[in-house]
């Protein structure tokens, strides 16, 4: 019978079934951090059990973490008190972690990738909703509650019912200035912050297939801004290629062994799923948000739609998003002042968003009234960009680049934007209060973040690199 | 966990669409290491004003509703996997959620921490919702057993799905974990034939 990727990986994780119930769910890497996992330890330090599988488990300190100063202990005592929390349980529990002061401490869904740690055909799950990341590399991953994770702690299992499958194919040629960052924006607009919801999402077509790792991170990161627990692309020689080599990849033999399986890992030709969505690239053009959720989108150069356009059961929400976002019905964003632009998190923070960032920057400097943090998302991204130079390109052009974290995305630790203030952002959420309370979040690829920054206004990034 | 039969109360109607979990409870609430008390901060920034001021507009600060029922509107708890949403909404006394749709993963925090998401229709909900709007002291009454809700101020009376094992867990105040600890051997048989 013909099977669909997420089937290939999800039938061969099923210890055994409930009766009328879930699946008992095996998972093959749990990645933990400071804000989810201290209740669940405090579980089975309750129960007097111990990590059952701790070789498949890491951790890593980036929700509560500073990105400046990051040798100096956290001002913030509860932040302070909770990374110590996880370091102290990492070590009562044997489990590895990557804090503070590690050279490959990141933001959980940025190190996992670039570690190796990250591989086509396994099962991954972590307590932060973002975990979808993985699935660009044709693993089934997604995010779990602090209850889950303690069964997984306990267990390296979850009870788990299979969801139904979504299958979004993009095909074509992307246009210059479009990332696929605007790629997800875009579905998320078509598709609502709700279509998704009870779905895995397999995106397939020759855009995607033409991203590299990077981008297709960013599509999959935010598959759960559409309500979908995960979305996966199916793995092929740029995801081969990205892993190989990296420290927990496979070696030698193993190497060829694993590379056979991994290339049995698509879907068959006529799988069935359960909803089908098609568009082409060359229909997407930079997008941003106007709104509180990643569905409510616009193209840069439209106009925030008027309230009669809008489908009738999201009218109630069109208008309280638009006054907390001090926006009117018919205003075009384009060329609105705009004082802080924040590029990171999990969904652009990785060597190649600087890469593009820096290449747009280079030369020019950031427009006076402007505040421009950028985070990248591991210590090792941090490093690359040192190695490369483009420390040097965005310290000219008066952008700070910062130590890693989540930083601004979630208003958690010490970068928040102020109240009032608009925010182009490269994160995934533009959620009331998201990244301070009273800060208002419009999400945008690296490409128009940059250029916002440069101008200080927000601006089409196609016009920007045409002058 | 708490075990959960019947229900028994009025309802506070919260008819907003897309409410995330970041509204539920703000991230820079997250902080604690135990799971009790997020209930203070529920709603936190919809609920006070600046300088820790009491909103008097918002529902939970009227004295015109009170119960363990929530009436939430679609895609409530959208957002992050914090199961610090579910928490709060069990810390501050709610024990039920009506609603149309409700996220996929906050849809397991509260199963799995006792409180019952029950999804019904559009039609069924505002009727619902109308009712407790109109007459804040409208009963409602939800058995697990049969899973049944109903509204006798309204003669209404409807049913919903739950996935029976959960039913069970809920009725009896079984949590997952307990369960999968039962399996440890049949899981260490599994992890014997696995490579990856």
């Amino acid at each position: 019978m013909s099977k669909t990727l997420f089937d290939k990986i999800w039938d061969k994780h099923v210890v055994t079934s409930i009766e009328n119930g879930p699946d008992v769910f095996y998972i093959d890497r749990h990645f933990i951090h400071e804000v989810t996992s201290p209740q669940a330890f405090d579980g089975l330090n309750k129960r007097g059990i111990k990590v059952r599988r701790p070789d498949k488990t890491v951790a890593t300190a980036d929700h509560n973490v500073p990105t400046e100063n990051q040798h100096l202990p956290i001002r913030e005592e509860l932040s302070r008190k909770q990374v110590a929390k996880l370091e102290q349980n990492c070590e009562e529990h044997n489990v590895e972690l990557y804090g503070l002061g590690h050279p490959w401490q990141g933001i959980v869904h940025v190190i996992g990738p670039e570690l190796g740690i990250t591989q086509p055909g396994r099962t991954i799950v972590c307590g932060d909703s973002h975990t979808s990341t993985h699935g660009a590399f044709g693993a089934i991953a997604f995010g779990i509650g602090t209850s889950e994770v303690e069964q997984v702690l306990a267990t390296q299992c979850i009870l788990q019912n299979k969801p139904k499958l979504m299958r979004i194919t993009v095909d074509g040629k992307l246009q210059k200035g479009v990332t696929s960052k605007d790629i997800i924006l875009f579905l998320l607009t078509k598709l609502s912050a709700s279509g998704a919801t009870g779905h895995f999402i397999e995106y397939a077509g020759t855009a995607i297939e033409s991203l590299s790792m990077e981008a297709r991170m960013t599509i999959c990161n935010m598959s759960i801004e559409m309500g979908a627990r995960g979305g996966l692309i199916a793995p092929d020689e740029t995801t081969f290629d990205y892993i190989k080599g990296r420290n927990f990849a496979p070696k030698a033999e193993q190497w060829e062994y694993k590379l056979q399986q991994w290339k049995e890992l698509f879907s068959d030709k006529d799988a069935i799923f359960d909803t089908e969505h098609h568009f082409q690239a060359d229909e997407i053009t930079p997008w941003i948000t106007y709104g509180t959720n990643p569905g409510m989108g616009i193209s840069i150069d439209e106009s925030v739609p008027s309230k009669d356009k809008i489908d009738p059961k999201f009218q109630d929400g069109f208008e309280k998003s638009l006054n907390y976002m001090g926006l009117q019905e018919n205003q075009a964003l384009k060329d609105m002042p705009v004082n802080y632009v924040f590029i990171g998190s999990c969904t652009n923070a990785r060597i190649e968003d600087l890469r593009l960032v820096a290449d747009l920057v280079k030369g020019k400097q950031k427009a006076d009234n402007m505040n421009v943090f950028v985070v990248p998302g591991s210590s090792q991204v941090r490093e690359q960009a040192q190695r490369e130079g483009i420390d040097k390109v965005l310290e000219s052009a008066g952008f700070q680049l910062r130590e890693p974290g989540c930083s601004a995305c979630l208003g958690m630790n010490e970068d928040k934007i102020p109240k009032g203030e608009y925010c182009v952002s490269t994160s995934n959420r533009n959620f009331e209060g998201r990244q301070g309370p009273g800060a208002r979040t419009i999400l945008a690829s690296p490409l128009t973040a940059a250029a916002t920054a440069i101008t200080g206004k927000l601006t089409d990034v196609r016009s920007f690199i045409s002058n | 966990m708490e075990a959960l039969t019947t229900i028994t109360s009025t309802a506070v109607p919260f008819p907003h669409e897309d409410v995330d979990t970041d509204q539920i409870i703000p991230a820079r609430f997250l902080k604690a290491t135990t799971r009790e008390g997020f209930g203070e901060n529920l709603f936190r920034d919809w609920r006070y004003l600046d300088e820790d001021v009491p909103n008097p507009e918002f529902i939970l600060n009227k004295d015109t509703h009170s119960g363990e029922i929530l009436i939430t509107g679609r895609n409530f708890g959208c957002g992050s996997s914090r199961e610090h949403a579910a928490w709060a909404i069990y810390d501050y006394g709610f024990r039920a959620l009506i609603g149309t749709q409700f996220a996929d993963i906050f849809k397991n925090n509260s199963l799995n921490n006792g409180i019952l998401p029950i999804e019904t229709d559009t039609k069924t909900y505002s009727q619902l919702l109308e009712s407790v709007e109109t007459d804040p002291k409208t009963e409602i009454i939800i058995n697990l057993e049969d899973q049944t809700v109903s509204v006798p101020s309204i003669s209404l009376t409807f049913s919903f799905d739950i996935n029976p094992y959960k039913k069970m867990c809920l009725q009896n105040g079984y949590d997952d974990i307990d369960y999968l600890i039962s399996q440890s051997e049949t899981i260490k048989a599994f992890e014997k034939n696995l490579h990856s």
